[in-house]
């Protein structure tokens, strides 16, 4: 039985020093077979297994991870949450994710810290303006709030955004969608992971898928380092490394696989109390619980999965901050890192079955999937347990880079590649 | 961030760079004749390999020549730098 957390466990533990905390998920040896088998434990893969138990019942299955629970892009990315894209296909499944945020502390018992504190994107020139107020009306169409803002009242919002016309880029008017946010990218993994964990998933850390093993047509399980697992199912979420896995299975991905870097400054007073992005000028910036700022970059253009990048790109966005924001001009950077993503031709992500029965990818999330993690499993969830796609994902399959129907986001998601 | 030995100009460093994706996708010689199937293969379709990759790069801000190269994408180490038209090497 799992242990609830509230005030008055806090206060229980407290008395023993903290010293005697439930484990939040177990560490169990792989069971020769499961119903089902995802590949990767990040925050989507984790979701993915926790709404396969909660909705669909399918509580024989498992979770490998090669490294360990949010090591690897949950712990990377920015954390930033909102769901103003701007074709109908993409409103639909980003404003689902948006919609389980609102409730997930309280669902998962466990505290994401989401905070609705608001993302602003700017505009920088003519056409970034028409750009915006386009997707600001088909927000609005698509029941999602977004407002069009002058630069007098993008100054308001945020006052220490540079507004000044002399500069290189200048503001011109942006974006606000005030329910997005930010949210704590570690405990949606830990949340996650300890409410799958409680109906019977296993989280199995340390495991490397190392091969998928087919006959013919059909998954027969996956070949790892803790040896061979049993499965009709398989789910593949892995993020920067789905091509790897695709290419055991002997499928073509339309995908390739950059470095994307972010940093923070060392911590200061609360500055910012929103996220604010720039398309253009390629800068965007909020400020964690801890004070730090947060400072997303953009990609290198070469396939690598070397985990850092290059220093221009750092170098650029900080210039790009800098101008914005001319009081970071003495903040001091304190940590740099860098994390694999995949990436779609049409900036969209795949949830989608493939040409062998039994083997799904949830993939090509690219420079933000972070935000769609809620809805991206339980869509990723109802495909796997139905063999069917659910209306919210189903233009997201595959097989759109054949129809020629794709959802073309490169406008929407804000880093540039 | 690495240096790249350009066939034309020497070593330069990889910002003057241009990354042209995988190399070797042949233009299909009948494009009427082809299936929906084989453009999707064509235009979308890449091996993204971990490990020992060929790709185009484009020396965008020096001799704007495009050139081979052969590259480990594991730790960005390059094994090998051909003009175009000619045969890869043996790996």
């Amino acid at each position: 039985m799992r242990n609830k957390y509230s005030v008055f466990s806090l206060i229980k533990n407290a008395l023993s020093y903290h010293e005697n905390w439930q484990r939040a998920w177990k560490d169990p040896a792989p069971k020769k077979e499961y119903d089902a088998v995802i590949v990767g434990g990040g925050g989507h893969g984790l979701a993915t297994a926790y709404y396969l138990a909660k909705k669909h019942n399918m509580n024989n299955i498992a979770v490998v991870e090669k490294g360990w629970i949010g090591g690897g892009n949950t712990g990377r990315n920015t954390t930033i949450i909102r769901s103003n894209y701007l074709w109908d296909a993409s409103a639909g499944l980003y404003d689902h994710a948006l919609k389980i945020w609102e409730g997930l502390s309280q669902e998962l018992n466990y505290n994401v810290m989401f905070s609705q504190r608001g993302v602003m994107n700017l505009a920088h020139n003519l056409q970034d303006v028409r750009d915006l107020k386009r997707r600001t009306h088909a927000n609005r169409l698509n029941g999602i709030d977004a407002v069009y803002l002058s630069t007098e009242e993008v100054k308001k919002f945020c006052p220490i955004i540079n507004t000044s016309q002399d500069i290189r880029y200048p503001v011109l008017g942006g974006t606000l969608q005030r329910r997005a946010g930010t949210a704590r990218h570690d405990a949606v993994a830990w949340g996650y992971a300890r409410g799958a964990d409680a109906m019977g998933v296993d989280i199995i850390q340390n495991c490397e898928v190392k091969g998928i093993k087919r006959n013919g047509d059909s998954v027969e399980g996956v070949e790892t380092t803790k040896g061979f697992i049993k499965t009709k199912k398989v789910g593949v979420v892995a993020a920067g490394h789905s091509s790897v896995i695709a290419n055991m299975a002997g499928l073509r991905l339309p995908l390739e696989s950059k470095p994307l870097q972010a940093l923070v400054s060392e911590p200061v007073k609360p500055i910012i109390d929103t996220v604010v992005m720039s398309n253009a000028v390629h800068a965007y910036v909020s400020q964690s619980d801890k004070g730090e700022l947060v400072i997303g970059a953009g990609t290198d253009d070469y396939v690598s999965y070397t985990q850092k990048g290059s220093h221009q790109i750092v170098e650029g966005t900080l210039n790009a901050i800098l101008e914005l924001y001319p009081i970071f001009s003495r903040m001091r950077m304190l940590r740099q890192w860098g994390g694999i993503v995949d990436i779609c031709p049409d900036a969209s992500p795949i949830l989608s079955k493939t040409s062998i029965k039994g083997l799904y990818f949830n993939c090509g999330w690219g420079t933000g999937g972070f935000k769609a993690t809620p809805g991206s499993g339980d869509l990723f969830a109802h495909t796997i347990a139905n063999d069917e796609p659910h209306k919210l994902n189903a233009a997201f399959n595959l097989n759109r880079f054949v129809s020629g129907d794709l959802v073309d986001e490169h406008g929407a998601a804000a880093v540039a590649h | 961030m690495f240096l790249i030995n350009c066939p034309y100009c020497g070593e330069r460093d990889q910002q003057e760079f241009k990354a042209g994706g995988e190399a070797h996708i042949e233009r299909p010689k009948q494009p009427t004749e082809l299936s929906d199937d084989e453009w999707a293969e064509y235009l979308f379709m890449r091996k993204n390999i971990k490990g020992v990759q060929f790709e185009r790069w484009n020396h965008a801000h020096g001799c704007r020549k495009w050139f081979n190269m052969v590259r480990d994408t594991s730790n960005d180490e390059i094994k090998a730098i051909y003009k175009m038209g000619e045969k890869p090497p043996a790996q």
